[in-house]
């Protein structure tokens, strides 16, 4: 029994990072209709903007601290929401107006550029991120039985779900939320109502990149080890939770991605006694891909859109 | 002008993709000229065990300028050609096809990670190069052919190593693996510790695997936690291992972890920190080792690179040195009568100790087992001596004071520096005749 929970709490651990970056497919799709491939790269570039605050304002020599933490979290979270404007702003806008097959190649550009452009100036040697909740010292807490949760993911979980809560606050109830929500609905009308849509666009990809980040910072709380191609897997993963949920939905995305990253965990922990070996870990969130597709392509809570002729 | 930067960004792609333009294996390339030594080395440079590659690059290109400050071999000049494979076993052949077919080198030396060497090695053995791994450990390496050896013990041992200290020393009787399930390097010592264990009286109480890259390793953990295991065996390479010992940390798990030479990184004390306190891995060398040779080394390396030398770096430098001395015996560079000097290599004095090729083109030789201790004061890591274990056969100099002969494992030192397995003799190589 606690070695269930303990599963369960790593398995949903996990896959609040994926939410996290889940919610950045699914605005993306929700608005412009287009799967924005260079977001997992975001995640990452939002790990290294932390990384490097840390590094320069000499963050990662003081030892444990939570307002060291927020300071890179904050800080991490406004460079990836500039990196996602840029990208938006020369790669995307552009293509805009071609077909959507244009502006999905564009994406697997730009996300192949920022992989290798990382490489090329920094190595694809692994970096330590610094520890600042002082969890490779401390033991965790224990629940009962053997069952324990650790500093950082107590962190992870509560900062994510506290994200959460601001990004639905920000969708359902500020009138920025109902202008990106009439964009989504119907950009050319939303446009004729008088609201400026780039700007909404803008803002999309800012709020997007910048939960990946919130993602990138956190997740090196638990695994310190990040590097220019820690987005690649990581992104799929979390844009097929965006499927799972239903893309365009944002609860979805939360639900979808505390799914992958529970059934990855149990695929590792209990998969042996079905005869599923622990390397089928990432192959489990794609097979995922396929059942959804198959059976319920719209997602758990996607709706099934009427295209208008 | 979009078309024209997705176009470039196409053809980049293309050629990065474009692997090697293939030559057929041209003969005796190695020719017998009066001229420099070309040496060609291929390493991680700049990937996910970029640590490796440089520090074994480090080490090779020390004893390079030693060679040549000397005067180089029988007077002629040694140069090295360089080769970033990043980590990549397509990417090592590739440049191992570079070196040996455009470069001409006499002899190649490379890579650490065993799936590089295995992917590279056939390419020197066609072309008819010596290539002598420093580092890789996998039995598999030697075996593409009689050009390739090592100076380096081998997986089977060091699994036996670890196996046998765990079980005598630790007195552990219940041991969980996690290891990395594409790692030729990996998956071999996983192979080599089992049966070890097993035939010790030991049990697997619970086995996991992970893939490098993988940055959650709390599922496996869990499970080998409800096992409740002595020890965890963790056979992997630095940049997994240290996030591996941050969540046993973090899930509350006591047991030690136990390790291989793959551990051996600066960078794993910046990844796992205190959590690696009171783990233990096998190594080819220890940095406390009061040998005057070794301490000469590493006062040279730290002194020139701002670093205490690992055992990849001082692998790296007997590389180089067997490679200068065989070239000495083979009284010039024909790639047939070079490898029949390397092959006949024998009690060679490096800094790792004393080296004799065997039939099989590895090294025999001793490896140590090192404690990792955190300093929490000074928030840094070392690697302290703890116990020297032979291979069966090899009899321990007679001067130290706290190792068991042949294959007993050492008793573990209690305090102060370590009883090395000091060479029997310092200095120049004393290689011997053509037995092979």
């Amino acid at each position: 029994m606690d070695t269930f929970v303990q599963q369960l709490i790593n398995g949903l651990n996990v896959g609040a990072i994926y939410a996290l970056i889940a919610l950045g497919y699914t605005m993306v799709y929700g608005i412009l209709r287009l799967i924005n491939f260079a977001h997992g790269d975001v995640y990452m570039v939002g790990a290294f903007a932390g990384f490097y605050i840390a590094l320069y304002a000499g963050l990662a020599v003081g030892g444990p601290s939570m307002i060291s933490l927020m300071v890179v979290l904050l800080g991490a979270m406004i460079i990836a929401a500039i990196v996602g404007m840029i990208i938006e702003r020369f790669a995307y806008r552009p293509v805009r107006k071609y077909s959507r097959m244009t502006t999905l190649i564009m994406a697997i550009g730009v996300s192949l550029l920022i992989e290798n452009i990382f490489v090329a100036q920094i190595g694809a040697t692994p970096r330590a991120f610094p520890d600042f909740l002082g969890s490779q010292s401390q033991m965790p807490y224990r629940l009962f039985g053997n069952a324990a949760i650790s500093k950082a993911q107590i962190v992870i979980f509560l900062v994510s779900i506290a994200l959460m809560l601001l990004l639905q606050w920000v969708v359902f109830k500020t009138k920025v939320g109902t202008a990106m929500r009439a964009v989504s609905f119907n950009l050319n009308s939303a446009k004729l109502m008088g609201i400026n849509t780039d700007a909404i666009i803008s803002l999309t990809f800012a709020i997007g990149s910048a939960l990946a980040a919130a993602g990138g910072v956190l997740t090196a709380q638990y695994n310190p080890n990040i590097d220019p191609l820690m987005g690649i897997l990581t992104g799929l993963k979390a844009f097929v939770a965006a499927v799972l949920g239903g893309i365009g939905n944002i609860p979805g995305a939360v639900l979808g991605g505390l799914l992958i990253g529970a059934a990855e965990t149990f695929v590792v922990g209990y998969g042996q006694n079905i005869g599923i070996a622990s390397t089928y870990r990432d192959a489990v969130a794609f097979a995922i891909l396929i059942l959804v597709l198959l059976l319920r392509p719209s997602g758990l809570l996607g709706s099934t859109v009427q295209e208008k002729v | 002008m979009k078309r024209t930067i997705l176009a470039l960004l196409l053809i980049t792609t293309l050629f990065a993709s474009f692997a090697c333009e293939r030559r057929g294996p041209s003969g005796t390339n190695a020719t017998d000229s009066g001229g420099e030594i070309l040496v060609g080395y291929y390493g991680d440079l700049t990937g996910r065990t970029a640590s490796f590659g440089q520090s074994t690059r480090n080490g090779v290109e020390m004893a390079v300028d030693e060679i040549n400050k000397a005067g180089g071999v029988m007077g002629r000049k040694v140069r090295v050609i360089v080769e970033d494979d990043q980590g990549e076993p397509n990417k090592a052949a590739t440049v191992v096809s570079k070196l040996v077919n455009q470069d001409k080198v006499h002899a190649v030396l490379g890579e650490v990670a065993s799936s590089n060497s295995l992917a590279a090695a056939p390419k020197a053995q066609e072309a008819k190069v010596p290539m002598i791994s420093p580092s890789s450990t996998n039995p598999k390496v030697t075996e593409v052919g009689d050009y390739i050896f090592r100076v380096c013990f081998i997986d089977p041992f060091q699994g036996d190593v670890m196996a046998k200290f765990a079980a005598k020393n630790l007195k552990a009787t219940k041991a969980a693996i996690l290891y990395d399930f594409n790692s030729d390097y990996s998956r071999g010592l996983r192979e080599f510790f089992t049966r070890s264990f097993k035939a010790l009286g030991g049990q697997i109480v619970e086995e996991k695997s992970y893939t490098q890259g993988d940055r959650d390793f709390s599922g496996q953990l869990t499970a080998i936690r409800s096992a409740n295991p002595d020890v965890i065996y963790v056979p992997g390479y630095y940049g997994e291992v240290g996030v591996i010992a941050n969540q046993t940390k973090q899930l509350g798990i006591k047991a030690p972890l136990l390790g291989g030479d793959g551990w051996d990184s600066p960078q794993l004390w910046q990844l796992g920190g205190a959590a690696l306190n009171g783990d233990y891995i096998s190594n080819h060398y220890s940095v406390d080792d009061p040998s005057p040779a070794i301490q000469k080394f590493v006062a040279e390396y730290k002194e020139r690179f701002k670093l205490l030398p690992d055992a990849l770096a001082a692998l790296g430098y007997d590389s180089m040195k067997v490679l200068a001395d065989a070239i000495t015996r083979a009284n010039g560079t024909d790639s047939a009568k070079l490898r029949d000097a390397i092959a006949a290599t024998k009690n060679f004095t490096g800094v790792t100790g004393s080296i004799t090729i065997d039939k099989d083109r590895n090294a025999v030789k001793p490896a140590v087992v090192l404690k990792l201790v955190w300093d929490e004061t000074s928030k840094g890591g070392k690697f302290s001596y703890d116990a020297t274990i032979y291979p069966e056969g090899m009899t321990p100099p007679a001067t130290t004071s706290g190792a068991t002969p042949a294959t007993g494992a050492a008793s573990p030192a209690t305090a102060g520096p370590p009883p090395p397995p000091s060479p029997a003799k310092a200095g120049a190589s004393p290689g011997s005749g053509t037995n092979r």
